[in-house]
Parts: structure tokens; sequence; C-alpha cells
């Protein structure tokens, strides 16, 4: 693993720890309930991790059309 | 004839055509009628891997599950995310891999890279337990829309057999080409239908998505979050973290994979994925929008919760089109359940059987296999068969034991063998088995436990106990197939 990979570690955590810490109704995020809207907001921030993760990538500045180095 | 019907019946002519044309100027070799040749852009790769989110079970499914049980529901939405993370990851290196082997399917996969034919042969008997089951699923999602959609005024039974002969026309003529195009019309129609169910109906019944959760929560307290025991905080990290790792383990996944053109595909999408499959949200919103206004469907029925609110809320123009939308749902991923369970039939069963069969062969047993695999599963289907659903939920736990062989296969040091890839999978997916049919909870098998850990979902038994035989199995082995190893190596590199 490359360290920005480890980034991907990330929306696991968000994703599943989350809800563990804080199974509440309240705080209603954009109108919804707690969990839900944490995990809909953490659904964003993976595609934005996603995207900072693609953009360091050096494997995504070969020529298109290539696989990967074996 | 009233209004819904036609358009149900227009949509089935629709997707025929739109299967039907997708083959236009592809000679339909094996690669070109399982994998389109490895040549599908960023757009259809994504269309197709977005296909296995939209599919009836969402539809009906994600919508009854909220209505029925709340807040559990919600793992629906977050373990694809956190496939599309692993995918980001695991995609690139195997598609390399399968596009250098012509591989195509997920057996020809881990069979390659162990150089086992007889792996290949386990696990695509497995994946085939786990395919029909899949497939009746759709074909009975179906089923349930046409009959709601048209307002009884077609029979289960003919809505079964038209669905399943238009997905069987097409998926022999064009292969995925079929698919892909049809999920372009279906991903279209849905997008436009979930988002407007799910904004309407909640601004129109409750004034809005914050009122409507104020008010189930008040009606029924507890049920926007989760249970402190049962279906609880645990249960939810463990099914998501289960299912996002079994996810691309679904053959026709791993095998809409092999469609793309390049590696690059998969980690563009990996970014675009998850915030596409937001949109499942909506399906959510109509399910909980439904709590108050349909109450009282229980069980099965609670699957008919969207369609029963549409009913009820919309004009019948409005209930033909969403269920337009809904077949779409079933047929996409049923041509693909079909196309990928004929292939695993012809190429790594009989294939196995007669090495010397040419591609030629196998892709004609394979188009002459899927009237088989489709009759089948109307046939199920029909009977209404109840051991179909525990083989359903059994499903999803058999694919993800290819989970640790794959990813072990992939690091040429991780010195996995090939006996224990096969003992690791046929452990596995025994326990999983055993689990799911005779109903084990972990708080069951060792009540002495916290509460935390038994109510983690089950199959993670079966995950731990096959990445301990695979470990143990092969340092046993590894000595003994050194010579075996290298020459896998060679042929592997």
């Amino acid at each position: 693993m490359k360290p920005f990979q480890w980034l991907a570690v990330v929306p696991f955590i968000g994703l599943l720890i989350g809800p563990m810490v804080h199974n509440r109704l309240h705080p209603f995020i954009l109108g919804m309930p707690f969990p839900l809207g944490w995990i809909t907001v953490w659904i964003v921030l993976t595609a934005f991790i996603m995207a900072i993760i693609y953009k360091l990538d050096p494997a995504n500045h070969v020529v298109p059309g290539g696989g990967d180095a074996p | 004839m009233t209004i819904p019907l036609i358009l149900l019946g227009l949509t089935a002519i629709f997707a025929l055509l739109l299967g039907i044309g997708a083959r236009s100027g592809h000679a339909m070799g094996l690669e070109e009628w399982t994998v389109g040749n490895r040549g599908f852009g960023a757009a259809l790769v994504f269309l197709l891997l977005a296909g296995e989110i939209y599919t009836t079970f969402t539809f009906l499914g994600a919508s009854g599950f909220a209505y029925g049980l709340g807040a559990p529901a919600y793992y629906i939405l977050a373990y694809a995310t956190l496939a599309y993370v692993i995918g980001y990851f695991l995609l690139p290196p195997v598609w390399t891999y399968a596009k250098r082997h012509h591989l195509v399917s997920q057996p020809d996969f881990l069979a390659h890279k162990y150089d086992s034919p007889a792996l290949g042969i386990v696990v695509s008997l497995v994946d085939i337990i786990a395919l029909i089951p899949y497939l009746v699923l759709q074909l009975t999602g179906l089923g349930i829309i046409v009959g709601a959609a048209g307002y009884g005024g077609i029979s289960n039974t003919v809505a079964v057999l038209i669905g399943a002969g238009v997905v069987t026309v097409y998926v022999i003529v064009s292969g995925v080409r079929g698919s892909a195009w049809t999920a372009v019309a279906k991903d279209i129609m849905i997008l436009a239908v979930v988002l407007f169910l799910g904004t309407y109906l909640p601004i129109h019944l409750y004034g809005g998505i914050g009122p409507m959760f104020t008010d189930i929560a008040k009606a029924k307290p507890g049920f926007l979050i989760f249970p402190d025991k049962g279906q609880s905080v645990w249960w939810f990290a463990s099914t998501v973290l289960l299912t996002a790792l079994g996810f691309f383990m679904w053959p026709h996944s791993l095998a809409s994979c092999y469609t793309a053109r390049n590696a690059g595909v998969f980690r563009k999408n990996a970014i675009v994925l998850p915030i596409y499959q937001l949109i499942l949200l909506f399906v959510y919103f109509v399910g909980f929008a439904a709590v108050l206004k349909v109450p009282g469907l229980k069980g099965a029925a609670s699957n008919l919760a969207l369609f029963k609110l549409v009913v009820a809320t919309m004009p019948p123009w409005a209930v033909g089109i969403v269920g337009a939308a809904g077949v779409l749902t079933a047929l996409v991923p049923g041509s693909m359940i079909t196309m990928t369970a004929a292939t695993l039939m012809a190429r790594n069963l009989y294939g196995a059987y007669n090495k010397r069969a040419s591609n030629d062969q196998i892709v004609l047993l394979a188009k002459c296999l899927v009237p088989v695999v489709m009759a089948i599963a109307v046939f199920l289907t029909l009977t209404g068969n109840a051991t179909i659903v525990t083989l359903l939920l059994v499903g999803y736990s058999f694919v993800t034991q290819m989970f640790p062989s794959l990813v072990a296969s992939l690091f040429p040091r991780s010195g996995a063998t090939r006996q224990g890839a096969m003992s690791g999978i046929v452990v596995g997916v025994v326990i999983a088995a055993w689990l799911t049919f005779s109903h084990a909870s972990i708080g069951s098998l060792m009540p002495f436990l916290p509460q935390a850990i038994k109510d983690l979902n089950v199959g993670i038994i079966a995950l731990i106990a096959n990445v301990a035989v695979l470990a143990v199995v092969s340092a046993l082995t590894r000595r003994s197939t050194v010579a075996a190893a290298e020459s896998t190596e060679r042929h592997g590199t």
C-alpha cells in the first residue's frame, strides 16, 4: 500500500463506525434521522476521497487502452 | 386494454427491439457474446455496474425493507459505496489478468490463477446455485410489478412468461450488448421515476422530507434508528462489510467488469458510482412515505409498499410509467444472470469435461442453454418453491466465499495454494449453507457472548473459517506444490 491509498480506509471507518457512536434520532441531517443522514453525508465524502485517491494514483497517468503493469 | 397495460406492453417490445438491435455489426463469438470483446467505455461499464444496484430487489425490496423494518434498511445504501472503494483496487488487476488470458467468467479466473480446472468446476457449481434463485427473484418481482401496475389486468403467469421470453431472445441474439443497451433505457427511466416519487410523495403527503420523518418518529418511536439488539448497529456494520466484500464476487458482476476497455474505467467509476447510488435514498423516501399512508402490509406483502402507495396517490398513466421502469429493473439483471449461468455451464462445466471444445462450440452451447436456464427459473418462480427464499439468503454468503481466494491469488507471495483455495471455499460454503438452513445466529450458537458479538451477521463465521482453512491448508501443501506453483507463475505472468 502506498501512503495515499490508506485514505481508502477512511470511508470504512466513517460508514461502519459512525452509526455505532451516535444511534439517535436527533439531530436531523438534511431532514433525515441522524443515522440515515450520516450515511448519506459519508457517501458524498467517499466520492471526494476516491477523487483524491484518483488524482494521486500514478496508475491513472498511463496511456489509455493499456492494462496495468503486472 | 388500459393505459398502464399498454405502457407495460410497449416497454416489453421496446426492451426486445433495443436488446436485439444492440447486436448490429458484431459477430457473436465467445468473447463478444460474454464480455463485448472488452470494448466498453466508462459509461457502459458504469451502467452495467449500476445495473446491479437498481434491480427489482432494490426497487421493491429497499422500499419494502424501509417500510417494514425501518432503520436496518439503511445498510443497502452503505454497502455498495464500500464495494466501489474495494473495486478501485481489486478490479484493475483482475481485469488486466483476465484480458491477457482471454478469461470470460469468474470461475475462469480462479481456475486459471490456481491452475486447477477442478477449482473452476467447484466454483461454477456454487455460482450456479447462487445465481438461479437470484434470477427467480427478478422474475417474481416482475410478476408483482406487472400485477400491481396493470391493476390485475394481466395474470402473474403471463407476465413472467412474457418477461422470460423477451430476455431469452435478446440474450441469445446480443449477449452482454443486449444487457448494456437495455440498461441505458432502464437507468434513464428509473432515475426519472425514483427522483420524482421520492421528492413528490413526501412533499405531497407530509409537506417535506423532514416533516415526514418527524411524523413517523412520533407514530413509531425507535423505527428510524437501529434497535438495541438483533438488527443493531453491530449487525449493520458486519452486514455492510460482508456484502461489500461479496459485491463483485457475483459472477455476473465480475463478468460485467471484463467488458471494460481498460483498467482505468473502474478507478474513474469508483468516484461517480457512490453518488449515483445515492438515488436509492429516494427509494427509501417512498418506502417511508408509505409507512403511515398504506399501513398494515406484513411480510412479503411489504414489498408492495411502493406500488400500493403509487396506486393510491397517482393517476393510472403514472402508475403505468412506474411499472414500466420496474419491468426494466427485472429484465436487465435477469439477462445478465441468465447469460452468466449459461456461460458457466457451457464453458466451465462442459468445457472442463471436453477440453478440446472450441470457443465457437462453447458459445453455441451457451446460447442453447439460455432457454434451459430461463425455463428452470420460470418453473421455480411459478411453483413458488419456499426453499428458494432460503437459497437466496444463502446466495450472497456463497459468492462471498470466493473473496479470500481471489484476493490471495492477486498477491504472488500470499502462498495460497490450489488445495488451500479449494478447501477454504468448500468449508466456507458448507458452513454458510448450514448456518442459513438451520436459521442459526451467533447468539443461538454461543449464548455466552456479549450482545454486540451476538448481533454480528452470522456470515462472518463462514468467512473466518474460510480464511483459516485457506491459510492452514496452503501452509501444509505449499512445500509439495512449489514446482506446480512455479509453473503457474510462468503461465501467470
